[in-house]
């Protein structure tokens, strides 16, 4: 028999049998230690570091509303718009599984952005967090992929116009665009085929991918450890006694029991939405998207939803060269994928804002305006701050939106490519050897 | 820390405040859920007017119970093209001799009030007025040459629309002043006609989500819940971190 048994697990009353019966045929203390009961986590987290569980959380949210949903969606260009309507009015308490589907999708974009800024403020992308960082935005990518197919599917005006926009970009690639773009309509206009293939994407492919690449950021995470506002390691300090972090504090029960309020808190915020305010004032859902999808009619304004707005603005800034838009679809792309690099272009000897020289603190500060002003600007038409005065050589008569979009474009691509530099010669204040309590 | 969250908020202020597209201004419509004989009025001048022609595909006459309406109201009433209350709403007019009057189909109006907005409609509605130019002899001013006839003319009588130059006296520029002149009244007074429109457009936003009354009421009980589960969270939380130090 085995040589080593393991000891009986203790501690769960009248489940201690059965607990360690299963534990001898699978890791289950194992797993609930290196994840949780003994997984030290610096203790000085602070508001910013609700967001990773929250969009957890999220994930969670929607791959449950999503099954319901599907029970009654009809993936058919003829019957997905009425299919959608039979869920809001027919479906018992089908309008609260859309709307939470609806509103979870941006919440989930809100939750995502936040805990990537979390990641630039404290620099938790740095030695030794660089896969870390690649799978989140690994997930991010996902995640973009994964709301784009499902904007489809309702199949109003916007869905539709909306993924022509975006098909089309594929289009402008040189030499295979046009090929590439049919391939991925799978015909040559968004048609019913279209949409079963999306319908396919978003409701397996792409949550699997995110749901491994989920498993995978959090199992890097719980290999080096988690940083914290003050951007030291606490491994470097053990305590001797017990071999553990100093400034460590086991996740759970400590962080299980804050992020639950976290999560009342986001379920507050949340719920507030869900009931009161679904369309969002139209940034959630869009008026035009009460409307079916109609091949023959473009809508005035086509614009993606607001997520999606910062990239949208900066390939309308781009202007084309040789009457092709690809320039801006490069600039575009480049301004997502740019975030895979950023653990290599920073060289700054402190991790975090509070140890950050002013060179780095003014260019993230330019950098936070430029992406936020850029989707306001994404979800405007760019006539929406007028023109210049008329008459001016180069630009006058011009649109000003257009101008200010040029230049927060080159202001984001300059807090990325001028890292290396600012980050080098900055005149940073010596971190602490604990972390600020 | 404190200060890049002010900073933050404060530049998502004005893209929370995101300008309208310009158009005709429109009037506030009187919209309000809970006044069901408001509701009740909407729906009997809706079935009597619009469904001739508009169908609203994704509404049941059942639905209309939510109004405070037996069935048997309903089917005495307002069941016109059908006699099962679990029929959605299609129009008596064949869409085929809509289209070859007017040259469209007219739309489903299921959603009229979320894909345009209750404020557009109400003004829509009032603002027809005799244009000889188009084919239908009507116009409006919300919507430039739609192929809508004014349906409610006998109830609102027959506008006209003045447009007048206006000089300025110190600039010299020229202004267009466009005013809709009710030169034969209709069977209702300005007013009435007001309220009348304010009904219907009420029947239509309730239409447009039938279960949004439903929704506002459970959002309070979950509300409350959710504060309650965050009282909780947040005394635990308090227990567990008292001994960290």
């Amino acid at each position: 028999m085995a040589a080593t048994e393991k000891t009986p697990v203790t501690g769960a009353g009248p489940f201690n049998g059965i607990l360690t019966w299963v534990d001898r045929r699978f890791p289950l203390m194992a797993l609930w230690k290196e994840h949780l009961s003994e997984y030290y986590a610096p203790k000085n987290f602070n508001f910013w570091y609700y967001f990773g569980s929250l969009a957890m959380l999220v994930l969670v949210i929607q791959i449950v509303s999503g099954i319901f949903l599907t029970m009654n969606y009809k993936p058919d260009a003829r019957e997905a718009f009425a299919s959608v309507e039979y869920i809001m009015r027919d479906v018992p308490g089908g309008w609260l599984i859309r709307y939470i589907h609806s509103t979870g999708a941006s919440f989930f974009f809100i939750t995502v952005y936040l805990h990537m800024a979390r990641g630039l403020i404290y620099g938790s992308y740095r030695k030794p967090r660089e896969l870390l960082w690649i799978f989140g935005v690994m997930i991010y990518l996902a995640l973009m992929a994964e709301a784009f197919f499902g904007y489809l599917l309702p199949w109003g005006q916007m869905s539709y116009w909306g993924a022509q926009v975006i098909i089309n970009l594929f289009g402008t690639i040189p030499f295979i665009g046009e090929p590439l773009a049919v391939w991925i309509r799978g015909d040559y206009n968004i048609s019913d085929a279209t949409l079963n293939r999306f319908f396919a994407l978003h409701v397996a492919a792409l949550p699997l991918v995110i749901l491994g690449l989920v498993a995978a950021h959090v199992m890097a995470l719980h290999e080096v450890g988690s940083n914290n506002p003050d951007g030291i390691e606490i491994k470097k300090n053990i305590d001797p006694r017990t071999g553990t972090p100093v400034d460590g504090i086991p996740f759970h029960p400590y962080y299980t029991v804050k992020d639950l309020m976290g999560v009342a808190v986001f379920l507050l915020v949340f719920s507030s939405v869900i009931f009161f305010a679904p369309e969002m004032g139209g940034y959630f859902l869009e008026a035009n998207n009460f409307i079916p999808a109609d091949p023959l009619k473009t809508p005035p304004e086509i614009a993606p939803v607001w997520y999606f707005t910062p990239y949208y603005a900066m390939l309308r800034a781009v202007p084309p060269l040789f009457g092709s838009q690809f320039p801006g679809v490069a600039v575009m792309g480049a301004a997502v994928l740019i975030f895979f690099v950023l653990p290599w272009l920073d060289r700054g000897r402190v991790k975090s804002i509070r140890y950050r020289g002013p060179r780095w603190k003014i260019s993230f500060a330019l950098f936070v305006v430029a992406f936020l002003v850029l989707g306001y600007l994404g979800v405007n038409p760019t006539t929406v701050w007028g023109e210049f005065a008329k008459g001016l050589p180069v630009v006058g008569g011009d649109y000003v939106a257009l101008w200010v979009a040029r230049l927060l474009t080159i202001v984001y691509f300059y807090f990325f490519l001028a890292m290396p530099w600012y980050t080098a010669h900055d005149r940073e204040k010596p971190e602490p050897q604990r972390v600020t309590w | 820390m404190k200060k890049i969250l002010a900073i933050l908020l404060a530049l998502l202020a004005p893209a929370l405040a995101f300008a309208q597209e310009a158009a005709p201004t429109l009037d506030r419509a009187p919209v309000n859920l809970n006044d069901k004989v408001s509701l009740q009025r909407g729906a009997a001048i809706f079935v009597n007017n619009c469904l001739n022609c508009h169908s609203a595909s994704m509404m049941r006459y059942g639905r209309l119970e939510d109004l405070g309406l037996t069935e048997e109201q309903i089917k005495e009433n307002l069941l016109f093209t059908s006699d099962n209350v679990g029929d959605t709403m299609s129009p008596t007019v064949d869409p085929a001799i809509s289209k070859a009057a007017f040259g469209v189909v007219p739309p489903d109006l299921s959603l009229a009030a979320r894909s345009r907005s209750p404020d557009w409609l109400y003004t829509y509605l009032r603002s027809f007025y005799r244009d000889p130019k188009s084919k239908t002899g009507w116009n409006n001013e919300v919507f430039p040459n739609v192929a809508m006839p004014h349906v409610l003319w006998q109830q609102q009588g027959e506008q006209v629309l003045r447009v007048t130059e206006r000089r300025d006296e110190v600039t010299g520029d020229t202004t267009e002043v466009r005013k809709l002149v009710l030169e034969h009244p209709g069977e209702l007074t300005p007013l009435e006609y007001d309220r009348y429109v304010g009904d219907l457009v009420n029947y239509l936003v309730f239409m447009s989500e039938p279960a949004q009354t439903n929704r506002r009421l459970w959002g309070i009980v979950v509300l409350f819940f959710l504060a309650g589960f965050f009282v909780l969270t947040f005394l635990l939380k308090k227990e567990y971190w008292k001994d960290v130090r």
